[in-house]
């Protein structure tokens, strides 16, 4: 175990490359997401925004260059990875909650059976994490049973049992309908702002300008841009990226 | 029908014997060919190359030929035992095979999603499989699973016939060959007690399927 150092970030990737087959999906990704800051994902359909999230907890192997979680390289398939994955938290577009588990159970299942939790302490912050995210009172349903934006919720909560260090999210409204956007949206804003490490690819320009630190603007698997909201959203400085916002800004 | 009557308690111990190997067999069978199916899926290559040679040998095999090597072959190399136990294994190995193939279709049937979630929160490849795939699988692979038990109980003819002895098979051949009986009275005997394992089996498994249905 190295000590925390506040100067290193948290994520850190170096001249990545992956490839699809003859499909080149992340030319060369160099970027870094620090301690506590949020750093939003922007970027048109089939930029190789999902894969990049994936790549962080490597459920999406890379073909070459560096990732680091914490200062330490991603360790290859075994146990050294599950132990790496319990300290990144991950929330998917399509929730994939554990469908023949409730809420409750959803939410116990890796403090108890990768941390090692006594149950009864596991259900207990179990419970207090489906308070803070709103859903204390659908416990003991099973997923199917809840709203979309009820899901999320709970998925965030999932993740967050682990005390993760950093949190990815991979457009985690995209799935929802118009009405369950803001709740899953408050959620994470008011995870950022307890000064959470997180990397979100969204669509939700709103949230990108309150909450995020940095904005990175991907297209065709190459950022394009990294900057703040300021300048993003103000003065970008791509013609690739004015050609996004603009058909963003418009509807 | 009286052989049936007159022989009665030869009956009982042939269906005793009977019940025995498909206890057996089931159990072993049932455990190692999950555990191949979990080979099958393992993210470690080698993992899955026996997993696949596995099922290619059991599966394409005459089951008379594995059980000849149990028998023969395991005795050439050392391995000795009861002839029950050679037949047993024998059968396991054969049906392994189709288990596996069962229930890595069931684990092919859950949505990739739920394990890249199980991955995603720090569950190993096994831990994955054992709370999160399996248990979504069951409800698929219940029916597929009930015919290969079945069929695997009928191959528990061939296992009695081939040495074991003692089981419903061997009494209907004793009955015949050795006592002169007529065959057609002998035979439904043994059909009767074939058919007395595998009816509540097959009321059991629709028992087990609906109750894997409703647990959601
Ligand atoms: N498993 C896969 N096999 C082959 N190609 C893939 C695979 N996953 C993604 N791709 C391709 O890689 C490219 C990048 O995909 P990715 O999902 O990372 O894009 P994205 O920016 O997340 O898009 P979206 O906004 O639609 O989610 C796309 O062209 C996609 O078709
Ligand atoms: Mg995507």
């Amino acid at each position: 175990m190295t000590e925390p150092n506040p100067a290193r970030p948290m994520v850190r990737m170096a001249a990545v490359d992956k490839f699809f087959g003859p499909l080149h999906v992340l030319k060369k990704i160099t970027l870094e997401v620090p301690r506590g800051q949020v750093v939003v994902v922007l970027g048109p359909s089939g930029s190789g925004k999902s894969t990049l999230c994936r790549a962080i907890n490597r459920l999406e192997p890379i073909d070459s260059g560096l990732i680091e979680v914490d200062g330490r390289p991603l360790p290859a398939e075994g146990k050294e990875l599950a132990r790496l994955r319990a300290e990144v938290g991950m929330v998917f577009q399509s929730f994939n909650l554990f469908a023949h588990k409730t809420i409750l159970e959803n939410v116990t299942l890796a403090p108890i059976r990768v941390r090692k939790l006594p149950v009864a302490e596991a259900r207990k912050t179990g419970l207090e994490l489906l308070e803070r995210v709103g859903i204390a009172n659908q416990a003991d349903k099973y997923p199917a049973q809840l709203s979309g934006g009820q899901q999320q919720r709970a998925a965030i909560a999932r993740a967050l049992a682990m005390r993760p260090k950093v949190m990815l999210f991979d457009e985690p409204t995209s799935a929802l309908d118009p009405e369950m956007v803001q709740e899953v949206l408050d959620v994470m804003s008011a995870l950022a702002a307890d000064g959470m490490t997180m990397l979100v690819v969204t669509h939700e320009m709103g949230f990108a300008r309150k909450a995020a630190h940095r904005v990175i603007f991907m297209s065709d698997g190459e950022v394009v841009e990294d900057s703040t909201p300021q300048e993003f959203f103000t003065a970008p400085k791509s013609g690739r990226a004015k050609d996004f916002l603009g058909k963003i800004l418009t509807h | 029908m009286n052989v049936i009557i007159d022989n009665f308690p030869l009956y009982v111990s042939g269906f005793l014997q009977t019940l025995r190997i498909c206890a057996f067999a089931a159990l072993g069978s049932l455990v190692l060919g999950t555990v191949i199916a979990g080979f099958r899926v393992s993210p470690v290559p080698p993992l899955r190359w026996v997993g696949t040679a596995w099922v290619t040998v059991f599966r394409n095999c005459p089951l008379t030929v594995v059980l000849f090597f149990c028998a023969f072959g395991l005795p050439e190399i050392g391995v000795n035992g009861a002839y029950f136990w050679f037949g047993v294994t024998g059968l396991i190995l054969y049906t392994s095979a189709f288990v596996c193939e069962a229930v890595r279709s069931g684990i092919n049937s859950v949505p990739a999603g739920q394990a890249e979630a199980a991955r995603a929160v720090g569950l190993t490849f096994s831990q994955s499989l054992t709370s999160v795939v399996l248990p979504q699988a069951l409800r698929t692979v219940v029916p597929p699973l009930g015919s290969v038990i079945i069929a695997m109980i009928k191959n528990s003819a061939i296992v009695g016939a081939f040495g074991v002895g003692g089981d419903l098979f061997a009494v209907g051949d004793t009955l015949t060959s050795s006592r002169g009986e007529a065959v057609l009275p002998v035979l439904i005997g043994v059909v009767l007690g074939y058919l007395v394992i595998t009816i509540p089996g097959g009321l059991l498994l629709g028992l087990l399927e609906r109750k894997v249905a409703i647990a959601r």
